[in-house]
């Protein structure tokens, strides 16, 4: 059965397809995204105080090495597809990143089936934002090197502030932070707010995100198969190295499938302001289109009930 | 009695709103001392920025400065950004009551 909440985001498409006037003031969906990643935070943060941190360390440092190597395993695959240097490591960029909504997804997905899951979780999709970011842009410098004879100078200190403070991991990092001082007890005054309604809310931002991913549907045509090939193709790979380091790291099932859905996702958020200014050469439609427009439709409907199999498969084949 | 009047020149940059940093820093540092900032949305025959999400945000930026400064600052503009960026501006004769203050 499809997630309820993926119901909303397929009405939103559906709204943009038939060119409905719906659309959410911006405003709100300012609000939706906040209190999203604020209660992402909160829930691991609440989860954190009971872990020992030296359990901790070598996921977080796991989870950074692979959203690094992504855009490295990436990127020669998009060049064989014909793209441009600077295309490529931006498009490899935005896989390398995450996706903090379909993290969601997947968790409540995880949830309705009664498969358990590290409820830290949320720790790995903070930390895993920047280093798909950084490689994507080595990437890209590396390529105008090759093809101009000198690239342009990255402002590192402007991107890294702009990464690490930014809303996303600002919000991420802080909710698991206040979480993890809070507790579950500390926490309970606020659950009325972030805890129980979290998943209405979730629906109500993919309704949005599904206005936004339909009209970047139409570009799909624009770019041709590429596109197609590497927003389907691409995260269903990824998936099995992101399951593959679960795995390694002795996961839990849902561990493990949630590991594969971050590898697996795509940012549309972080990733294009990023590239927008670290590669402004990079086609900014190409990648948002790729990851939003294919990739993110692609692992709501399909590609996590995969990721979810894929663990329970490696999960019955491994010796406990 | 009217009050006195003063010419200058407001410089309207239009620009994604990824540049806005970039754009408000590169302006201060030639010279201008006073912007307003608003988002906005709408289109080109090159495509729709509508706005609906973080990364498809649109920015206009309006500076009142004088001519000279509003000349350098829409060169460096056009150099830096213009061929990888959308970005489109305009320059209007405006009338100030402080001059001092631009």
């Amino acid at each position: 059965m499809i997630d309820v909440v993926v119901l909303f985001f397929l009405l939103g498409v559906f709204a943009r397809l038939v060119g409905s006037d719906l659309r959410l003031p911006e405003a709100l969906y300012e609000t939706l995204s906040i209190y999203l990643l604020l209660a992402i935070g909160l829930k691991g943060g609440i989860e954190l105080s009971r872990q020992p941190i030296g359990l901790l360390a070598p996921q977080v440092l796991a989870c950074m090495a692979l959203g690094f190597a992504i855009p490295f395993v990436l990127y020669p695959l998009l060049r064989s597809l014909r793209l441009a240097g600077a295309d490529a490591a931006s498009v490899a960029a935005h896989y390398g990143s995450v996706s903090v909504v379909t993290f969601a997804v997947a968790s409540a997905a995880l949830a309705r089936e009664g498969i358990a899951y590290e409820s830290h979780a949320a720790l790995w999709v903070a930390v895993m934002e920047a280093p798909g970011l950084v490689a994507g842009i080595l990437l890209a410098r590396w390529a105008a090197r090759r093809e101009q004879g000198a690239g342009g100078t990255a402002r590192w200190r402007e991107l890294a502030h702009d990464v690490l403070f930014g809303k996303s991991v600002l919000l991420l990092l802080g909710g698991l932070i206040i979480g993890a001082i809070a507790g579950e007890a500390g926490a309970k005054p606020i659950a009325a707010v972030f805890v129980d309604p979290f998943k209405g809310v979730l629906a109500l931002f993919l309704l949005e995100l599904g206005l936004v991913a339909g009209a970047r549907l139409a570009e799909v045509r624009r770019f041709g198969a590429a596109v197609l090939v590497v927003g389907v193709a691409v995260p269903p790979v990824l998936a099995l190295a992101g399951a593959a380091v679960g795995w390694a790291l002795g996961l839990s099932v849902g561990g493990v499938a949630l590991l594969a859905t971050l590898a697996a996702s795509a940012s549309y958020i972080a990733a294009p302001t990023a590239m927008r200014i670290a590669v402004p050469e990079a086609n900014a439609a190409l990648s948002i289109t790729a990851a939003l427009g294919v990739t993110f439709p692609f692992n709501l409907v399909a590609g996590i009930p995969m990721y979810i199999a894929l663990a329970q498969w490696i999960a019955q084949r491994s010796p406990t | 009695m009217s009050l006195a009047r003063h010419p200058k020149t407001l410089l309207v940059i239009v620009a994604e709103a990824a540049l806005e940093k970039a754009l408000v820093r590169d302006a201060r540092e030639r010279g201008a001392q006073r912007w307003t900032v608003a988002e906005v949305h709408g289109a080109g025959v090159e495509g729709v920025r509508e706005g609906a999400w973080e990364a498809d945000r649109t920015i206009e930026l309006k500076l009142i400065c004088d001519a000279a400064v509003a000349e350098a600052i829409a060169e460096h503009v056009i150099a830096r950004y213009a061929p990888n960026y959308a970005v489109a501006l305009y320059f209007a004769d405006v009338q100030v009551v402080r001059p001092d203050r631009f």
